[in-house]
């Protein structure tokens, strides 16, 4: 087509070029979403059923994997009270929404993902933070409900302000912040210290 | 706009840059405070907590580059095309509308701040996802107005000429607004959430927005060094080429650790490791151009910041992100300052260099063609300190938020578990605060930049009206 410059670097090769690169890598991506999607939603084996927040979850090492995952284990109701799936969801449901009209990512990430001004949330279900298992519920109760009052922040000044959450609203919170906890996160965060059972 | 006549598009371009500008600083102020929370997290406690001086941080700056785009497509538009804007009074309608849309999420923003745990708060007060906060109202708004600006681009382009940068302009366009529908719909699942988010997150930082740069890039370098129309389009199909090559399966590295399967450790590492190639091809590319011209250009400050974007948008989004992208490092820097740093480089390098660089190319003709080359009065010294300044003060930040990083890499990820514990013990640590400090430091003498630019924007070519032949136009 052009005669001064070689072929591979004319203006048409490059054009189609594009237009081929582009168009595969997009297919590429459709078909990984495809693959991808029903391993996400809630219930596969990554990331299990709202239910979850029933049972005793646990992070433990998987020596196969080499890296931390979470294991779903007996009954244990999140304040005592056994729910359906549909209830389940919608407590789970409501926490999510709570933690987006408060913008908990403006300071917090989720997944690792959101602002690094205060703690990773991905695993804060299972954080020694909250004493032991058995203390758990009410201290993250009483934290979210008087962040000032119950600071943990451990030498730093930097407090959570109150955000003025109804009690509803933060037990919907930890019913999120538990069902969270058992996504398999291909073992972020790593290292992680897990919550005693007895204080 | 002294006695030049602007085209109709240029009208609205400057508009859009006058808005960007304002945006520009608000960033900058609600970035002081954010980091002024650090060091002193009483700062405002209460009244304006650090999520929403983060968010309104992080939200001005991507509407300002948005309008900086916007802006930088209504000036080239009706030169590139051959024809004046179809439909320019919608496209000023949406200028209004998308204005007083942004207006008042900001105000919402600042003075409701949060909402209930209810379907009302995310429509009209916060969705509370990072980057993309703004209530699903103003989602709709923005979709509505970016359709008319995509009018005005598609149909000026189909009446009058089309080129090689005109097809690869609309084309990104088309995709870029496509991408923010994925964002724009409510999920429990968080997995599920993060999945489609990062699809607007990155698809555009890391794809669309760096090809519609490439088009201005394209379009920048024939008007400051009129380099051939055949030799920017070419380089332009091989940077979108290697762009969505590398870009859209790195996608990938953002589905390292939300709940995807493990097959992305190893797609998005390898293609996100590719993602600096085109970055280096771009800077090859000006600098190669800018050499055998001998730097010649009548406008000296525009070209500046073309290479200050080449090099900007190697070193912050290629390197820096290229030095975290590995999902064996990725571990223990994902979710830690590692990424600030590199947010912070990288979204000034790559892209609020070329806005500027844009400004400057429109300032030129505003005063008249002004010859803004080696013979401007004090030597050009504002320009030249605002550069300086600006490019100084995000590296320092970015340096500062790096050592940062790789302590709380080392003490909150490696060592201490990742705990609430582990948290704090990093965020306490000598070396963590030291970081904060310095970012502090050069947080200011970016603000000191910024002054200068606008001030050097309003005044540049003013002095000297020196009117050059019309062959400096590109043809």
């Amino acid at each position: 087509m052009n005669n001064e410059v070689p072929w591979w670097a004319s203006e048409s090769f490059w054009k189609k070029t594009a237009i081929w690169v582009t168009g595969i890598m997009f297919v590429v991506l459709i078909f990984l979403t495809m693959n991808t999607l029903p391993q996400i939603s809630a219930g596969s084996a990554r990331v299990p059923a709202y239910s979850v927040i029933n049972k005793h979850i646990a992070y433990e090492f998987d020596d196969r994997r080499n890296i931390q995952v979470p294991v779903i284990g007996e009954d244990d109701p999140l304040f005592g009270e056994m729910l359906s799936e549909k209830q389940a969801e919608a407590l789970v449901t409501h926490g999510k929404k709570v933690i987006q009209g408060r913008n908990c990512m403006g300071c917090h990430t989720l997944l690792g993902n959101g602002a690094y001004f205060a703690p990773d949330l991905t695993k804060a279900w299972l954080d020694p933070a909250w004493g032991s298992e058995a203390e758990r519920e009410e201290m993250m109760l009483n934290f979210l409900l008087d962040p000032q009052e119950n600071a943990r922040s451990f030498g730093s000044g930097r407090t959570m302000p109150n955000l003025h959450l109804t009690e509803e609203e933060a037990r919907a919170v930890i019913a999120f912040l538990k069902w969270m906890s058992a996504i398999d996160t291909n073992g972020f965060p790593y290292n992680f210290t897990v919550i005693e059972k007895e204080g | 706009m002294e006695n030049v006549q602007l085209n109709g598009g240029q009208q609205l371009a400057v508009k859009y840059f006058v808005v960007a500008v304002l945006l520009f600083v608000a960033q900058i102020l609600f970035g002081l405070l954010s980091g002024m929370q650090y060091l002193a997290p009483d700062f405002l406690l209460g009244v304006l907590n650090f999520n929403m001086t983060r968010t309104v941080h992080i939200n001005a700056m991507v509407v300002w580059m948005l309008y900086g785009f916007i802006g930088s497509v209504y000036w080239l538009l009706e030169e590139e095309s051959g024809h004046p804007v179809v439909g320019l009074k919608w496209g000023n309608l949406a200028f209004w509308v998308l204005t007083a849309a942004v207006t008042v999420v900001v105000l919402v923003y600042l003075f409701v701040q949060t909402g209930p745990g209810n379907d009302f708060t995310r429509w009209f007060i916060n969705e509370g996802r990072e980057y993309i906060e703004a209530p699903r109202w103003a989602d709709i708004g923005i979709v509505v107005c970016f359709s008319v600006f995509f009018y005005n681009v598609a149909a000026t382009f189909a009446k009058g000429r089309w080129s090689g940068i005109a097809g690869v302009l609309t084309l990104d366009l088309i995709a870029l607004a496509g991408l923010y529908m994925a964002g724009m719909f409510y999920t429990t699942n968080i997995s599920l959430d993060q999945y489609w988010w990062w699809w607007v997150i990155h698809l555009w930082v890391e794809a669309t927005w760096e090809v519609l740069v490439g088009c201005i890039m394209a379009w920048g370098l024939m008007k400051t060094l009129q380099v051939e129309r055949k030799i920017v389009t070419t380089w332009l199909y091989i940077e979108v080429a290697l762009m969505f090559g590398s870009g859209i399966l790195g996608l990938g590295h953002h589905y390292f650790w939300i709940g995807t399967p493990e097959y992305w450790l190893s797609i998005g590492g390898f293609f996100s490791a590719l993602e600096p190639i085109p970055l280096v091809a771009m800077v090859v590319h000006a600098v190669y151009d800018s050499g055998v011209r001998h730097m010649k250009s009548n406008n000296r400050p525009a070209l500046a910041w073309l290479i200050a974007h080449a090099f900007g948008n190697f070193f912050g989004a290629g390197v820096w992100g290229f030095m975290h992208t590995l999902p064996q490092i990725n571990l223990y820097t994902h979710g830690t300052q590692w990424a600030a740093s590199h947010g912070h480089l990288a979204f000034f390098g790559a892209y609020a260099t070329i806005i500027i660089a844009m400004f400057y190319i429109a300032v030129q003709h505003m005063r008249g063609q002004a010859d803004l080359g080696s013979h401007l009065p004090d030597r050009g010294w504002k320009w030249k300190w605002a550069l300086g300044l600006l490019n100084v003060g995000v590296v320092g930040m970015t340096v500062a938020l790096l050592i940062s990083g790789y302590e709380q890499s080392f003490i909150e990820r490696a060592m201490d578990g990742s705990t609430w514990y582990g948290y704090f013990a990093a965020q306490i640590h000598p070396w963590f605060v030291q970081g904060m400090q310095w970012r502090m430091v050069f947080g200011v003498v970016t603000t000191v930049g910024i002054g200068l630019l606008i001030w050097d924007l309003l005044t540049i070519g003013r002095a000297r009206p020196v009117t050059l032949p019309a062959a400096t136009e590109s043809r």
